[in-house]
């Protein structure tokens, strides 16, 4: 199979559901004049004019308009840049996106995807290093994805651009530039769904984005102990597929939960509580 | 203080009896609405929070004659009224209001989320300034569908504070979107009076700085706002971009139903009932030019409480949502394919 990068990957899922929908767009800081900090927008303008755009410094007024145009019968995707920077858009996110097919009885499909740049690299301190996904965790009415590889950013963004609700898309800032095998063939990765990395029998580690490939290494590692892990990518962190981590968990009795993120309130006490229960 | 005046082509003056009819009639539907969902929810027959229109109705009625069923709206938490004049059927709105079943929002959004997506009012809004860039965004959609839609977002004295106002109104005018933003001034911010909280001695002065045209119009005149909303929502729709409407009004009513209002004095509130009530004013224009009389007036009143009588009825006699609906909506998908989700 050919290999390509983690960036290469997303840009071939906007541009085939940009072809393959005219109602898809795409709009952030710096994608255009930049193509974005990783590259990972580069060429779109050239094949698809205005429907890729750059916007000011305005997260506000980026995420609540995605909202509005995917209320209209469009399907916007909106670049946040960094991570980090949804706090700047709080309400939006939380209290109009969120909210809104459910406060308003259904009468809206929300089909929209927030592409978020997330995690630690290149010591950029802390306003543009973190994993935020335990803020969002929290809301209902959203889904949020994390790829883990390049294969799994095209097949995720590709069905968060066809979700008919709103996606937060945290693609790891240190994935861009790893290569990866990826399908020639059109394919989707589907949401809701772990993936078992690696199967074993003595212990299970939970895990998504960059510390997927961690895991993986100290599971090699553990092997040459006599220790046989299962690795479990979530690859959706909203809904979690419990049934994937509980079949797992059943059969090694053991779990431990891996990420980047902060260790109190996020994802590692989620799972473990509901692994207990 | 002197404002921003503009004379906008008399737009009005062209309408037919009827068209300027429907004007005042949008009014009077709105305040038999109004008027009864007071009453309702001081019965504690409306659960929730409820703001009303009453006094502002010239400016729903003025603005939303010159909108399409397909064009968008966005309002705030004092919406009943734009849903009104944008099309909304009075009983779903009040089972809305009820939390009953057969409301707009399956009875789960209330007065304060009140909508009508299938007649473009993308609803009432919980967070002040929360309606700016969901405008902007059906402004964005109009150019990428390659449409001549508009977008009008309403917002209130207090809402021109918030950072939204900001990024919406500098975006909105630098890509020229098909948008335009009407403020009703209505002098008061929940307990806070406009002159205490607002810089600009009129929001429509805040144009200047995104470039954009603004004006200031008596809000309580439905001529002076039909006419002013005509040129500058063609102007919007033939891409000349945003512009701020600003109507000058004042809330007759507290923030919310049982606002005790120790801000305010009684007489304060009674002096603007008395001389400057939008449907006083503009019925007496009618008659004075003979399109009205007092039975017709009287008819046109009754027929809207009748209305309302009826919807109240149908928000009496319809169910309460089941609880097994109660996470129905969440999602696209239902909650039973992913338990998780809703956890």
């Amino acid at each position: 199979m050919r290999t390509i990068t983690f960036s290469q990957a997303t840009l071939e899922a906007m541009q085939e559901e940009m072809r393959r929908d005219p109602m898809v767009f795409v709009y952030g800081e710096d994608i255009v004049r930049q193509g974005g900090i990783f590259g990972q927008f580069k060429g779109l303008p050239e094949e698809f004019g205005d429907r890729i755009r750059d916007v000011p410094i305005s997260e506000t007024a980026i995420v609540g308009a995605a909202l509005g145009a995917a209320l209209t019968g469009t399907r916007p995707v909106a670049d946040m840049h960094f991570a980090d920077f949804i706090s700047v858009a709080f309400d939006e996110v939380v209290n109009q996106i969120a909210k809104n097919r459910y406060m308003f009885g259904g009468q809206a499909n929300i089909p929209l995807v927030i592409r978020a740049p997330d995690g630690i690299s290149n010591q950029a301190a802390a306003q543009h290093s973190q994993s935020v996904e335990g803020w969002l965790q929290n809301v209902p009415g959203l889904i949020i994805v994390t790829p883990s590889s390049p294969a799994t950013a095209k097949g995720l963004l590709k069905s968060a651009i066809r979700q008919n609700d709103p996606v937060i898309f945290f693609e790891h800032k240190v994935l861009y530039p790893q290569k990866g095998p990826v399908p020639e063939e059109e394919f989707l990765t589907p949401i809701g769904k772990a993936e078992v990395r690696k199967p074993g029998k003595d212990v299970t580690i939970v895990t998504y984005s960059i510390m997927v490939q961690k895991c993986e290494a100290a599971a090699m590692e553990l092997e040459k102990e006599g220790i046989s892990v299962e690795v479990i990518d979530l690859l959706t962190l909203k809904p979690l597929d419990m049934q994937t981590l509980v079949d797992s968990v059943k059969k090694t009795h053991r779990c431990v939960v891996v990420h980047e993120a902060v260790v109190t309130g996020g994802l590692g006490a989620e799972i473990a509580s509901q692994c207990c229960a | 203080m002197p404002f921003q005046k503009r004379e906008f082509p008399n737009a009005f003056a062209n309408l037919p009896k009827e068209k300027a009819l429907a004007l005042l009639e949008t009014m009077v539907r709105i305040r038999a609405f109004e008027s009864r969902v007071e009453e309702l929810f001081l019965n504690r027959k409306i659960p929730g929070f409820v703001h009303l229109y009453i006094g502002e109705e010239a400016i729903a009625s003025g603005v939303m004659a010159h909108l399409n069923k397909d064009d968008s709206i966005t309002s705030t938490h004092r919406g009943h009224g734009h849903a009104i004049a944008k099309g909304a059927r009075i009983d779903r709105m009040m089972a809305e209001l009820y939390g009953k079943k057969t409301g707009y929002c399956k009875g789960k959004g209330g007065s304060m989320h009140i909508a009508d997506f299938s007649v473009g009012m993308l609803g009432a809004n919980g967070v002040v300034g929360g309606g700016y860039n969901i405008a902007v965004g059906a402004g964005i959609s109009a150019r990428i569908k390659k449409t001549d839609q508009v977008a009008v977002c309403f917002f209130g004295d207090g809402a021109s504070n918030r950072g939204t106002f900001h990024e919406a109104l500098n975006l909105a005018a630098v890509w020229k979107l098909p948008v335009l933003f009407v403020n009703e001034n209505n002098q008061w911010a929940s307990t806070t009076p406009t002159s205490f909280a607002t810089s600009a001695v009129h929001i429509a002065d805040r144009a200047k700085g995104y470039g954009i045209e603004g004006y200031t119009v008596d809000g309580n005149n439905v001529i002076e706002v039909y006419n002013a909303a005509s040129a500058l929502i063609e102007a919007a729709r033939k891409g000349k971009g945003p512009a701020i409407l600003e109507c000058l009004t004042y809330r007759i009513k507290g923030h919310y139903v049982g606002d005790p209002e120790r801000y305010r004095t009684k007489e304060e509130v009674q002096k603007h009932f008395t001389e400057n009530d939008p449907i006083i004013r503009f019925s007496a224009y009618l008659k004075e030019k003979g399109m009205l009389d007092d039975a017709g007036l009287e008819a046109m009143k009754a027929a809207a409480v009748r209305e309302v009588a009826a919807g109240e009825k149908f928000a009496e006699d319809s169910p309460y949502p089941d609880k097994e609906e109660a996470l129905d909506d969440l999602f696209s998908f239902s909650p039973k394919e992913f338990p998780e989700v809703v956890r």
